[in-house]
């Protein structure tokens, strides 16, 4: 840049190649990656449907003809709405599984959203203070981390009324612990480091120091480790519902779909196995994505995404 | 080392102070057992009665430290819902619990060990990408989902496996495939993880140069230094047991403690609430003392400097 501006030697430099860097170059990456390419079109056209579809089906979704009761799936005669066949009570399943939709990737975004921000802030402000702070909150988190969470789940959903909102805030609470533990231990690495130190002696206050020097950096490592819990926090939530604590009908997500079918396991396999189809579809996305964005946001790994040479096997 | 261990012994104390003080409270948010266990019809007489053979009417906080006095000397009552002393109930849940996770985590490990090395050695060619795709499928499975498709499948369509129980060898098959799960999807990856860190390192580059035998290399001195997150994560997942602990007994019919946590919980049994969380925290506390010990085992550094940090 400083050389950019005597405009003598600029023009003697030769044309610089265009060098993709950040967001550009993962972008790169991306377009040319199909598993990632797959897994995102899954999650976008999830996230499309459950926006857009449920409003003009609810009615539909929810009304029981007890005369197509156990329908099997692939009848097309019965129209495109039971092509997955129907549920014990004759709901069509496909658009019971839209319905489901909506409330399993709200619930999943949603607690992931709210456990991170929490344990973010709680964490950058943990690991920078240190002392009997830290030291208290680190205890708590090890509470938290050794009452299972399906116990504390149990209780709180017991108490509380089954509901979507209720359940977000039992799910975050019990993967606060996750991020907490992850911005304190870079926080405390981080408050060491020289660039803070010169804030301060600049006469930077704490809050300034976590807010402008901190967070910034602890920020990707977050959104890392937040990526990854998507995909267990969806298993967690159906999980709940599949036990029957998460949420009660009318809501509906994938887990109490596979619960309801339960019943019917040996006569109609079908309303159990195509909600768990789409848990692991959509969970699988979600970690491939991850995955792959890992990597190609991490320098050390970039090696995978330069096809190297072809090596002959050369033996001795 | 010992310092080490004796303020590891302290904090977990702590935590385990903490975990029976806050399910104290938390279960008897949940309601009161009177309404449960007496009929619609009982007098205010009969539920007084109720209350106070079982210890409810005294204010909260006098239970609260009759709980304490009572927990120090391993005293967590008597269970209402099954009519024993409390922590019986809960000692007597442990043992399939302990049986199913120990066999689950081993075997676990032991795939986990040779994926992830295999992924490690052929990092970003093809069997690497083959393992990672196979194993993130793994862990997207939910459980309670994998257990009724197998059921579906080998129980029902096959005739295998029994469908529930845990008598028979043959009934052990799925509960413990169905809670390997997680712990294989998540072990493989950070072994891979690391054993590629270890092998990058210069000692075995090194070795490589002066043609040390490849597998020898890689079973040996790598995996050795790769193996302190695998410990790490591997006592994680055995905490989490509990969790899957209480799907095979929904899902199996399959005893445990998870089972029995559940069940308490849905008859309002403090006591045995309380008293099974309590083995449940000494057992991830002992757990986690394993780890560190294991840790001081595997990496002589840390035995040196684990006294004096913190």
């Amino acid at each position: 840049m400083a050389i950019d501006s005597t405009g003598a030697r600029a023009v003697l430099l030769p044309e610089p190649t265009r060098r993709r860097t950040g967001a550009a170059l993962t972008f790169a990456r991306f377009r040319r990656s199909p598993g990632a390419l797959l897994s995102v079109g899954w999650l976008a056209l999830l996230t499309l449907v459950a926006i857009i579809v449920p409003p003009f089906i609810e009615t539909e979704a929810n009304r029981q003809d007890l005369g197509l009761r156990l329908l099997p799936p692939f009848q097309p005669e019965h129209g495109l709405a039971y092509i997955l066949g129907a549920d014990s009570l004759g709901r069509p399943e496909l658009l019971q599984l839209i319905m489901g939709t909506r409330t399993s990737l709200l619930v999943a975004v949603l607690s992931v959203a709210i456990a991170a921000c929490i344990g973010f802030g709680i964490g950058l402000v943990s690991g920078y203070f240190g002392g009997w702070v830290d030291e208290v909150l680190m205890r708590i988190a090890d509470v938290m981390h050794t009452i299972p969470s399906l116990l504390l789940a149990l209780a709180v959903l017991y108490v509380l009324e089954p509901s979507i909102f209720n359940l977000v805030i039992v799910l975050a609470i019990t993967r606060i612990p996750v991020y907490l533990r992850t911005a304190r231990a870079q926080a405390l690495e981080l408050r060491e480091r020289v660039f803070v130190e010169s804030s301060r002696s600049i006469g930077a206050g704490d809050w300034r120091i976590i807010t402008t020097d901190l967070a910034p950096m602890v920020l990707p490592t977050i959104r890392t480790v937040a990526m990854l819990e998507v995909a267990s926090i969806l298993l967690a939530a159906a999980g709940l519902s599949f036990l029957g604590i998460g949420l009660q009908r009318p809501d509906v997500d994938w887990g109490m779909m596979v619960a309801d079918g339960r019943a019917y396991l040996t006569s109609a396999w079908w309303v159990t196995v195509w909600p768990g189809l789409i848990i692991v579809l959509t969970a699988l996305a979600a970690n491939l994505f991850s995955n792959w964005l890992r990597a190609a946001e991490d320098p050390a790994q970039s090696a995978q995404f330069i096809r190297p040479p072809r090596r002959r096997k050369v033996r001795a | 080392m010992w310092t080490f261990l004796r303020r590891r012994l302290v904090t977990s104390a702590v935590s385990l102070v903490g975990v029976i003080v806050v399910v104290f409270f938390l279960a008897r948010l949940t309601g009161s057992p009177a309404s449960l266990y007496l009929p619609e019809s009982a007098t205010q007489e009969q539920i007084d009665e109720f209350n106070r053979i079982n210890g409810l009417d005294q204010p909260l906080l006098v239970q609260f430290w009759d709980f304490l006095v009572g927990a120090v000397r391993l005293d967590f009552g008597a269970s209402i819902w099954q009519r024993r002393p409390a922590l019986e109930a809960a000692l007597d849940a442990l043992p399939p619990t302990l049986a199913l996770a120990g066999i689950a985590l081993a075997l676990s490990l032991i795939i986990a060990l040779a994926l992830g090395a295999i992924a490690a050695v052929y990092r970003f060619r093809l069997p690497d990408r083959v393992i990672t795709v196979v194993t993130l499928t793994i862990s997207s499975i939910p459980d309670f989902w994998f257990a009724l498709v197998g059921i579906l499948i080998f129980a029902v369509q096959m005739g295998l496996v029994p469908t529930s129980g845990y008598a028979t060898p043959a009934a052990w098959i799925l509960p413990t495939a169905t809670v390997m799960l997680a712990p294989v999807g998540v072990l493989t990856q950070v072994v891979r993880g690391s054993m590629i860190d270890a092998l990058g390192a210069g000692y075995v580059q090194n070795a490589r140069a002066r043609g040390f035998d490849k597998t020898r290399l890689v079973l040996r001195h790598a995996m050795r230094n790769a193996s302190l997150p695998i410990v790490s994560v591997a006592g994680d997942r055995a905490a989490g047991m509990v969790n899957g602990s209480i799907i095979v007994g929904s899902v199996f019919a399959f005893p445990g403690i998870g089972v029995l946590i559940m069940g308490a919980v849905l008859n309002r049994d403090f006591a045995v609430i309380q008293a099974s969380v309590f083995v449940v925290g000494v057992g991830v506390i002992l757990v986690n003392i394993v780890v560190d010990a294991l840790y001081a085992v595997i990496d002589p550094r840390v035995r040196v400097s684990a006294g004096k940090a913190k």
